[in-house]
């Protein structure tokens, strides 16, 4: 549940909500550390939960020694009032048999606050594409009806490709099989789709077909494609991934200093 | 995962695959499945007294918690702080999970987190997490502990430590530097920690981790200490230094701060031995 860490209510009325599932490659999660980092976010509450993996650590947008000692916790919330954003980021995996649990606390927190819409971020194994699939951009979308007539238009000017529906046993000529939505990879991004396409809540999905890996490069195309879509960032005549900032928390993703007595 | 040299490797993947089979649960499956939670549920029990205590509606007298996790927190305070015999032990915590050891009655002593309390000064109270509690089990337990102590005037302090083969530097870390101590601390907590901020890109996981999200998100002050070790077992080095952390505890209770080698090896069971192929 979201318990505020500011001693004003927080007002999330109208708000944009961008949210990361914990999903291969962990895209959203790294997508959303380059938003909360760039836009210089400020935290507003914690998302204090028994469904993810307890951890903490110091600031990871540190930007000097005098923010640098701050705890973090695996779920926070943050806004950028001017621009009617909130941020979800969540740092750790949910605990396997919670994963309905916390889709329910997502989706109960996200109808209380009146947000005026979600936008889930999030990935999916690129080695399960069909053959469709593998041709032309690896980003998809997802929407729910009730976000549908909002946005069609944007989506449809961006030419956005929306996430295709899969028959359940490929290669199976089986006329019963119904075409069914599969996110292999994704988490609880499939689950929070479905039940928000139930509870009628207007919920975008953005993913991106990736591996496990250096996944930076990925996290920066999802936050490209996403500003296409919301213009979080100034148009400025730039390169693309010049305009985000890299977090601090960034260093050393693939371990720490090698002994050089090892060689 | 594709590395740079061009070979693919199977990696574990850290996203929960979707769980198509919620559909498919029958009656059985979800009792099967109360029954393993309800098994798992952490359980606390303390002494008479404060069991009347909090039945009617009180909380603990404490304004200062210190809570040891693993193996060598637990030797520094038994050696360091508890050797002393002014504290009653006043409760146990128990959760049974994979890990614990079935069977004997002598093991479910094992599988307990212990809490004493200072003769002296009451309002001390220790804890000792020597056995694993499961992921799924630390929120529990931290929600279920601090349900009975107050939320006003506490500091909490704990005392854990992990492989330095966690820690992650830019500059290799010489072997000779470890152990050393890391702290971490909450918003609420005023004071100067005894060592250096654990530095970014590094966090710590575990009952500590559930413990410090608990205070910073209720705003109780909290410290972690955590030491980076070279040597997995238990460990008389290792636990020498958190010695530093006796200047912040010393204050209300006695502490005891050159321990006798006798003490200090009976704590360190020498299971270095067994492991021994030669001998």
């Amino acid at each position: 549940m979201f318990i505020s860490s500011q001693n004003s209510p927080t007002a999330f009325k109208g708000f944009t909500l961008v949210m990361p599932a914990v999903a291969v490659g962990n895209v959203g999660q790294l997508a959303v550390d380059l938003i909360v980092s760039t836009l210089n976010m400020s935290r507003v509450g914690y998302f204090h939960t028994d469904c993810l993996i307890p951890m903490a650590g110091n600031n990871p947008y540190a930007s000097g020694k005098e923010d640098a000692e701050e705890l973090h916790t695996p779920a926070e919330v943050y806004t950028e009032a001017e621009l009617k954003l909130a941020v979800l980021q969540i740092r750790a995996p949910i605990i396997q048999t919670r994963t309905k649990r916390f889709r329910q606390q997502l989706v109960s927190w996200i109808k209380a606050s009146g947000f005026s819409r979600t936008v889930v971020l999030s990935s999916s194994h690129a080695y399960q594409r069909d053959d469709q699939q593998l041709q032309g951009t690896p980003l998809r979308y997802l929407v729910t009806p009730s976000l549908l007539t909002a946005s069609a238009d944007a989506f449809k000017e961006l030419s956005w490709k929306e996430m295709e529906r899969i028959p359940a046993f490929p290669g199976v000529k089986d006329a019963d099989a119904e075409p069914r939505l599969c996110i292999p990879g994704g988490g609880i991004t499939k689950g929070l789709y479905t039940d928000s396409c139930a509870e009628n809540l207007p919920v975008a999905v953005l993913l991106l077909f990736c591996s496990e890996g250096d996944n930076i490069p990925d996290a920066f195309a999802l936050v490209n494609h996403l500003n296409d879509w919301l213009h979080l960032l100034d148009g400025q005549c730039q390169e693309p991934n010049s305009k985000w900032k890299i977090p601090t928390s960034w260093s050393l993703l693939f371990g720490g200093g090698i002994p050089p007595a090892l060689f | 995962m594709a590395t740079f040299f061009g070979e693919v490797l199977s990696v574990y993947s850290r996203a929960v695959e979707e769980d198509e089979d919620e559909l498919d649960e029958n009656e059985e499956d979800e009792q099967i499945r109360r029954e393993l939670e309800e098994k798992r549920a952490v359980h606390l029990h303390w002494s008479p007294e404060i069991t009347e205590l909090l039945k009617a509606g009180n909380k603990l007298q404490c304004s200062s918690f210190i809570l040891a996790v693993g193996n060598n927190a637990a030797s520094f305070l038994s050696a360091y702080v508890l050797a002393s015999a002014n504290w009653d032990a006043v409760g146990r915590a128990l959760a049974w999970n994979e890990r614990s050891r079935s069977g004997t009655g002598q093991s479910s002593e094992e599988s307990a987190c212990v809490f004493y309390r200072n003769k002296d000064d009451p309002s001390v109270l220790i804890c000792q997490a020597i056995c694993h509690i499961a992921e799924d089990q630390l929120f529990q337990w931290t929600e279920k502990v601090f349900d009975c102590l107050p939320s006003r005037e506490l500091t909490v302090t704990v005392l854990s430590d992990c492989t330095v083969a966690d820690y992650k530097t830019a500059d290799y870390l010489c072997s000779s530097s470890a152990p050393f101590l890391r702290s971490l601390h909450s918003s609420a907590f005023s004071h100067q920690p005894v060592c250096q901020s654990l530095e970014q890109p590094n966090i710590i996981t575990g009952l500590p981790a559930a413990v410090l999200n608990h205070c910073q998100v209720h705003r109780i002050a909290a410290v972690v200490y955590q030491c980076y070790s070279d040597v997995t077992g238990p460990d008389s080095v290792t636990v020498e230094s958190f010695k530093p952390v006796l200047t912040k505890l010393g204050r209300s209770i006695q502490v005891d701060s050159s321990p006798s080698t006798d003490v200090l090896r009976k704590l360190i069971r020498s299971t270095e031995i067994q492991s021994n192929l030669y001998i």
